[in-house]
């Protein structure tokens, strides 16, 4: 039996540092706002022979599109990003760049992008809130045999896992944001709130499994109850995070590009959803305290 | 359990399997009764996968009493509809929404070529009302709502003025704008009424007498091309209240296809890589598992088709990622099991027990991701929408297919 207890501390430490890494990130380098939360325009080009940036830069300059910028995508292609373009315009930006085929073209303009970020916000506070009560509810007989106050402790921990992970995620674009100009869009949130539903699910599987042995244990040493729980339920924990990583790692790999980024963000945040029911999750039950709680009677 | 009820099960199990295969075939083989019913069924791919364009546009509300808004958004959504179906694309939708106090049409408009011209169409359509006088206060008249809007008319021709032989243009309502207007010419009968074009007052004649006969004329200095113009922008249709483009999204052909091949490629490897996984992880347990995962893939397309579910990429993505998530169930099971046998049970026991106590945990693991793909759906608008709804199906049906399917196959192979 590999002794957990013992190392919990390690592993905190370093959840810590790594969430503190990434705040510092966040802060410093911020995240990159995408097209859907900042307004303005995306055009995706395929041209007949391979086009220089700065040839297509110079062809556009008569037109004054403000902040221009332009990434050769594919063989042929190219995206032009630029603020916000009417379709008067559109049409004029292709004309001068002699009519390319155009695989897409997004406009977006401040309201919906207000808007999207507010949304975003929203579903993110109310997800951690209702996972946190579904916590709270599926693990009521905690309370009923151990008190209220044990069973806060259980939900708190699921939280802080939980936030855990959104930092994570969040300073992990923050860095992919400032090395290679990675943006963050509705998908990136999409990401965050599909790994929040998802990578609670280890979290409850060593819970259930520690109530468990709560409830039947004879002994009152509590350090050895997680440590039992961790021992019996962690091959199962890495098992299922495997193979969901594995099919996200198929859509990274072979989904197009469109989606890579999503499937990035999905991996980085079901990799530390695993790890942090481990790390954050499992000391938080045992944080400060050697015995098992008292049971009411 | 029951043998025989074991063998029941495994053979509706089966028939399901092989009813859900057909409908996820393109085409089913003719001999199979109601082959044609089989074909029939098609997933519907969203404007990202078939290409096409999806326009937002914000409504001017401002200048319309409160209790009017609601109808008159209806109808400047009925006259885009009727300004797109010219251009015959094919399943058009056109949707109002509200977010906040703002009003806003939705127009998705899959396959189509000539986007700008779409466009331009409808954003030409020009805005049409009549407004009567308000009480008067001071010098400054002021021009008030009527609800008699653009959305009543029926036809616009050009005229000519048989006195100054200047043109104008000749209105006539439909049914309901002719009572409209006649009630309107009723109540106004010696003041003016006004006719606002794209909200700008473009003449407002005094009434002499009540008009029934659903026919008014806008007079202004026109010239003869800008009569002509506007009599067939007004025959086209005119909105009873300005839109504005605040958002648009054109996707090529070329890259939805490719989209689609994408995916395909992806859902089929990443299927590939856990039945790889399982049957090394669990052998014949493993092997039994990607039957069970098999079948939810079946199942899952099947649904797509009959509900329908209308298929965008990050909704086929959900659907993949689903089944990383759906055989963490078989997962816990196959533990569960290896534990209780441990425990020195046999077999059949351990199968029952295994079930029993992983249940608790795939129920509260699964139904936290459903509260997440609701809010998911609440929250999001269009493409993501996709999402959430293929993956809570995805995850409804892989908890039914854990505890009937896999526990079905993993009993029968469970006794010699």
């Amino acid at each position: 039996m590999f002794d957990f207890a013992k190392h919990l501390k390690v592993f905190i430490i370093i959840s810590v540092i790594l969430c503190g890494l990434s705040i510092f990130g966040w802060i410093f380098w911020g995240l990159k706002p995408g097209l859907d939360f900042k307004g303005g325009s995306l055009m995706e080009l395929k041209f007949d022979k391979k086009q220089g940036v700065s040839e297509i830069k110079e062809k556009l300059k008569p037109l004054n599109l403000g902040d221009l910028v332009v990434q050769p995508a594919s063989e042929t292609g190219m995206i032009l990003k630029m603020k916000e373009a009417d379709d008067a315009k559109h049409q004029e930006i292709l004309k001068t760049l002699g009519n390319p085929q155009e695989l897409r073209f997004t406009n977006i303009g401040p309201t919906i992008s207000q808007e999207l970020i507010t949304k975003a916000w929203w579903a993110i506070i109310l997800a951690v809130i209702f996972i946190a009560l579904y916590i709270a509810w599926a693990f009521r007989k905690i309370s009923r045999l151990f008190g209220a106050a044990e069973s806060w402790r259980w939900g708190l921990g699921a939280i802080a896992a939980l936030g855990h992970d959104i930092l994570i995620m969040i300073g992990f674009f923050a860095l992919l944001g400032f090395l290679k100009g990675v943006e963050i869009d509705t998908n990136f949130v999409t990401a965050i709130l599909v790994v929040l539903g998802y990578s609670v699910n280890d979290t409850i599987v060593i819970y259930d499994r520690i109530r468990e042995n709560l409830l039947f244990s004879k002994s009152n040493d509590l350090p050895f109850i997680v440590n039992k729980s961790l021992n019996e339920v962690i091959v199962r924990c890495l098992a299922t995070t495997l193979t969901t990583i594995t099919v996200i790692l198929a859509v990274y790999l072979f989904g197009g590009e469109s989606i890579k980024n999503f499937a990035l963000a999905m991996m980085v945040g079901v990799a530390t959803g695993a790890w942090s029911s481990l790390a954050v999750a499992t000391p938080f039950i045992l944080f400060g305290r050697k015995m098992a709680p008292g049971r009411k009677t | 359990m029951n043998r025989n009820r074991v063998w029941t099960i495994f053979v509706i199990i089966l028939l399901l399997a092989f009813f859900c295969f057909l409908i996820d075939l393109p085409q089913a083989p003719k001999w199979i009764p109601g082959s044609k019913w089989f074909s029939k069924q098609r997933f519907h791919l969203g404007l990202d996968l078939r290409g096409g364009t999806e326009l937002i546009y914000e409504a001017e509300t401002k200048d319309i009493p409160s209790e009017e808004i609601e109808y008159a958004v209806a109808g400047a959504r009925d006259v885009i509809e009727r300004r797109v179906n010219v251009f015959g694309v094919s399943e058009p939708s056109i949707q109002t929404s509200k977010v906040g106090d703002q009003r806003r049409i939705l127009v998705e408009l899959p396959g189509i070529k000539n986007i700008s011209e779409a466009i331009k169409m409808i954003g030409e359509t020009p805005t049409l009302d009549f407004r009567e006088l308000g009480e008067q206060t001071t010098s400054t008249a002021e021009w008030l709502y009527t609800g008699l809007t653009g959305k009543y008319l029926k036809s616009a021709i050009i005229n000519f003025d048989p006195q100054t032989n200047e043109p104008e243009v000749s209105l006539e309502f439909d049914k309901d704008g002719t009572q409209l207007f006649g009630e309107l010419t009723t109540k106004n009968v010696g003041k003016p009424i006004a006719i606002f074009l794209d909200n700008q007052l473009i003449s407002a004649p005094t009434v002499r007498e009540p008009i029934t006969s659903g026919k008014a004329v806008i007079t202004g200095k026109f010239t003869l091309v800008e009569a002509r113009e506007l009599a067939s922008r007004l025959s086209a249709g005119a909105l009873p209240l300005p839109i504005k483009l605040i958002s648009q999204q054109n996707i090529g052909p070329s890259l939805g296809r490719e989209s689609v091949k994408a995916s395909l490629v992806a859902g089929l490897l990443g299927l590939l890589a856990v039945s790889l996984f399982m049957i090394l992880f669990y052998r014949r347990l493993g092997l039994l598992s990607v039957a069970a995962l098999s079948i939810y893939v079946l199942i899952n397309l099947c649904l797509f088709k009959i509900i329908p579910v209308t298929l965008t990429l990050s909704g086929i993505a959900g659907f993949i990622i689903s089944i990383g998530m759906a055989v963490d169930a078989n997962v816990l099971i196959f533990e569960r099991i290896r534990e209780e046998k441990a425990l020195g049970k046999i077999y059949a026991q351990a199968v029952r027990d295994g079930f029993l106590r992983a249940w608790s945990a795939i129920r509260d693991g699964n139904l936290t991701t459903l509260i997440v793909c609701l809010i998911l759906y609440y929250f999001s608008t269009g493409m993501v929408k996709g999402f959430a709804v293929t993956l809570s199906l995805g995850v409804l049906t892989s908890m039914f297919c854990a505890i009937t399917i896999t526990r079905n196959l993993v009993e029968i192979a469970s006794k010699k």
